[in-house]
C-alpha cells in the first residue's frame, strides 16, 4: 500500500475522473464479492465434512468444522463400493478418453484436408448433430438393443465423439504449414505415416487439451451410468454419490422424506461431494488455462 | 504415388496453357487418390451413423406402436395416436409450462450475467486481481453435476447454511427443495454460480478485439465511460452476444435436464417438472416409450425451429448468425 504505482500508461492530460475511480473501487468490491460467492459453498462443504454429525444437525457449521474428526472420512472410505465405484470412475474415464481421443483425431484430420472431395458433406454430418439429436428414448432404446446395458460401453460408445471438440482440433490442423506434408509426401511417406509421424507429434498441445476435454467430462458424467446400469458394482462414483444424495434428501419417496433423511448423515455425504471433487480440484489449476484456450480456439474457428 | 505423372522435364518454349486445368475431381478418382484419408473417416462415420443418426431415425417409434423387447423400430403403425394422447394430457400442458418459464427465466437472468461480469473484469487495471477473479468464477464449471446438486442441497437443507442465515434474521428454517415456490429461485441462483464465471470467456475474448482507436474517437468527442460502453464496447462484442443468444434459444427446450433430475422430487414437481424430465419417468421408469419418444420429438422438433428462426432473425437485423 505504501509504494504507490506508477498509473499505467494512460493518455496524458486525460485523468481518470473522480466518478471513474468511485467506479473502480465499486467494482472491486462486487468482484471481490463475486469471488465469495462463488468460494463459499466449497468452504461450506469442507467444514461440513470434517465437522460431527450432531453439531451440522442443531446448523451450527458454517465456515470452520465444529467438532472436527476424521471418523466420517475413513466411514465413506472403509466402504468397499465406494472404491470400487472410484476405480470404476478411473476405467471409463481412460477408456473411453482413449476411444474418442482416436476417433476425434482421424476424423478432425480427415476434415482438414480443405481439397478433400467431399469435406462439406463430411463436416455437416458432424454439425448437423449439434442442432437435431434423437432424443433420449430413441437412445436408450438402441443402447439396450445392442446390449450394451451393464457394460462399460454403454458410457464409452454413444458419446465417443464430441463435435465441440472435433472442431477445435480440425481447426488446429488446418493452422499447421501444409508444405511439411507435402515435404513427407514427396518423401515417400503415406497418409497414415504423415499423421503418425509428422503431424502428431507436432499436435501435442491441442492432444493434451482434448484429453483433459474428454477426461473431465467423463470424469464427470453419471447420467449414461444412470441409465444403462442397474449393478451397483459396475457403478462410477457419480451414481454412488448421486444415490446417497437422494437417499439422503428423500429420493422420490413423499411419505417418507423426512425420515428417511435422519438415515445417511449430512457428514457422509459432504464427504462423499469432497472426495468426488478432490481429483478436479487438485489438477484444475493446472489445466484451467488449457481449456480456455481451446474454448476460445473452438469458438473462433467453430 | 505412382500414378503421378512426371512433369514435363523438358525446358520448351511451351503455347502456354491456361496454367493446367484441373483435372475434373470425380467420386472414383478422389477415392483412388486419398483412399487412405478417407478410410480414416470410417470408424468416426461409423460412430455417427450408429449413435446419432439411427435415434433420429429411431424416433419413428413415436408413429408406431412400440414394445420392450420388440424390434427396434415398433410393431406397427398408429400415426399420430401418441401425438393426440400428450395433446390431451394435462400433465404434459403442465410440463410444457414450466419448460417455457424455466426456460425463459433462464434466458432472462442466465444470459445478460457474463455479458455483465465481463465487462466489470474488462475495467479491472490489476492483471492479477483480474486473473484471480476469474480463475475461481470459473471454478463451478467444472464439477460434476452431481456434485453441484450435492453441494446445493446441503446449503438448502434445513441445516444448512442458507437456513442459518434465515435463523439469523429471525425466521422460522424453511425446508427449500420441498416447497414448489423455491425450486425455480433455488435452480436459477445455482445455475448463475455454476454457469457465470465460464461463461465471460467468450465475451472477454471478444473485447479484446474490440478496435482502441474507437475509443479515442468517442473520447474525442466527449463520451464519457458509460458512453463508451453502450457505444463502442457493447456493439464491438454484439456478434458474439448474438452468437451465444442463438445457441441459448436452441438449448430453450433442453433446459438443465440432468441437474433438475437431481434436484426435484415429487413434491417440487408443480413447478420443477419439465418435458424432458416427463420423458424420462414415462419412457425410462414407465416403459412406455412409444408416448414418451412422440413427447421428446415434438421437444427436439421445437428446438430446431426455435435455432433455425433466431438464426434467420438475427441474420436479418444484426448480420450475423451461426452459418
Amino acid at each position: 500500500m505504501v509504494t504507490v504505482q506508477a498509473p499505467k500508461a494512460r493518455p496524458r492530460g486525460i485523468r481518470p475522473s473522480r466518478g471513474y475511480r468511485v467506479f473502480q473501487a465499486v467494482n472491486g468490491v462486487v468482484l471481490t464479492g463475486v469471488v465469495l460467492v462463488t468460494l463459499y459453498p466449497f468452504v461450506n462443504i469442507v467444514a461440513r465434512s470434517f465437522s460431527g454429525e450432531q453439531y451440522i444437525r442443531s446448523g451450527q457449521v458454517n465456515l470452520w468444522p465444529k467438532g472436527f474428526n476424521l471418523t466420517t472420512y475413513k466411514t465413506v472410505m472403509s466402504d468397499s463400493m465406494f472404491w470400487t465405484n472410484y476405480r470404476n470412475t478411473i476405467v471409463y474415464t481412460v477408456v473411453a478418453t482413449a476411444i474418442s481421443i482416436v476417433l476425434t483425431t482421424c476424423y478432425a484430420y480427415v476434415l482438414s484436408k480443405k481439397d478433400l472431395k467431399g469435406r462439406g458433406i463430411l463436416v455437416g454430418i458432424a454439425v448437423f448433430t449439434m442442432f437435431f439429436h434423437g432424443g433420449l428414448i430413441p437412445n436408450y432404446v438402441l443402447v439396450s438393443q445392442l446390449g450394451m446395458r451393464n457394460t462399460i460401453w454403454a458410457i464409452v460408445l454413444p458419446n465417443a465423439i464430441n463435435v465441440f471438440n472435433l472442431l477445435v482440433m480440425k481447426a488446429f490442423f488446418e493452422s499447421l504449414p501444409v508444405e511439411l506434408e507435402e515435404a513427407a509426401a514427396v518423401d515417400g511417406l503415406n497418409t497414415y505415416q504423415i499423421l503418425l509421424r509428422i503431424v502428431l507429434p507436432l499436435s501435442k498441445a491441442v492432444i493434451a487439451t482434448m484429453v483433459l476435454f474428454y477426461a473431465v467430462s467423463f470424469w464427470n458424467s453419471w447420467f449414461s451410468a444412470f441409465l444403462y446400469m442397474d449393478k451397483l458394482e459396475r457403478f462410477p462414483v457419480t451414481v454412488y454419490l448421486r444415490n446417497l444424495i437422494s437417499s439422503a434428501t428423500g429420493g422420490s419417496d413423499v411419505t417418507t422424506a423426512s425420515d428417511v433423511a435422519l438415515q445417511v448423515g449430512a457428514n457422509i455425504v459432504a464427504v462423499t461431494i469432497v472426495l468426488t471433487m478432490l481429483p478436479i480440484m487438485l489438477v484444475y489449476p493446472f489445466i484451467q488455462r488449457y481449456f480456455v484456450s481451446g474454448v476460445m480456439l473452438g469458438a473462433v474457428k467453430g | 504415388m505412382s500414378t503421378v505423372e512426371t512433369p514435363p522435364r523438358v525446358q520448351q518454349p511451351r503455347p502456354s496453357p491456361p496454367a493446367r486445368v484441373r483435372p475434373r475431381r470425380t467420386w472414383r478418382r478422389a477415392l483412388r487418390r486419398d483412399w487412405q484419408l478417407y478410410s480414416l473417416a470410417v470408424l468416426p462415420l461409423v460412430f455417427f451413423l450408429i449413435f446419432r443418426y439411427l435415434p433420429m431415425i429411431g424416433n419413428v417409434i413415436a408413429f408406431r406402436r412400440y414394445q420392450p423387447g420388440g424390434a427396434l423400430f415398433g410393431e406397427y403403425w398408429v400415426g399420430l395416436h401418441y401425438f393426440k394422447m400428450f395433446w390431451s394430457d394435462p400433465t404434459f400442458w403442465r410440463v410444457f409450462t414450466n419448460t417455457l418459464v424455466i426456460g425463459g427465466l433462464t434466458l432472462l437472468f442466465i444470459f445478460p450475467m457474463p455479458i455483465v461480469l465481463a465487462l466489470l473484469l474488462n475495467e479491472v487495471r490489476s492483471r492479477f486481481f483480474k486473473r484471480f477473479v476469474q480463475t475461481i468464477s470459473y471454478m463451478p464449471h467444472f464439477l460434476s453435476i452431481v456434485v453441484v446438486a450435492g453441494i446445493i442441497l446441503q446449503m438448502v437443507a434445513m441445516d444448512g447454511a442458507v437456513n442459518q442465515a434465515v435463523k439469523a434474521i429471525g425466521q422460522d428454517p424453511i425446508s427449500f427443495i420441498q416447497q414448489p415456490g423455491w425450486f425455480r429461485p433455488i435452480y436459477i441462483t445455482s445455475e448463475m454460480w455454476q454457469t457465470v464465471g465460464w461463461g465471460t470467456i467468450l465475451y472477454l475474448a471478444a473485447l479484446t478485439t474490440v478496435d482502441n482507436e474507437l475509443y479515442e474517437q468517442a473520447r474525442v468527442d466527449g463520451a464519457n465511460r458509460w458512453r463508451q460502453t453502450w457505444h463502442v464496447t457493447l456493439p464491438g462484442i454484439r456478434p458474439t452476444m448474438m452468437t451465444l443468444l442463438i445457441l441459448n434459444i436452441g438449448m430453450f427446450m433442453a433446459v438443465g435436464f440432468e441437474k433438475i433430475l437431481l434436484l426435484y422430487n415429487p413434491l417440487t414437481y408443480p413447478t420443477a417438472d419439465v418435458i424432458s424430465t416427463y420423458v424420462y419417468r414415462v419412457g425410462v421408469v414407465s416403459g412406455s416409450f412409444s408416448y414418451a419418444a412422440a413427447i421428446g420429438l415434438f421437444e427436439s422438433i421445437i428446438g430446431l425451429v426455435l435455432v433455425f428462426s433466431a438464426n434467420a432473425i438475427s441474420r436479418r437485423t444484426v448480420g450475423t448468425g451461426l452459418w
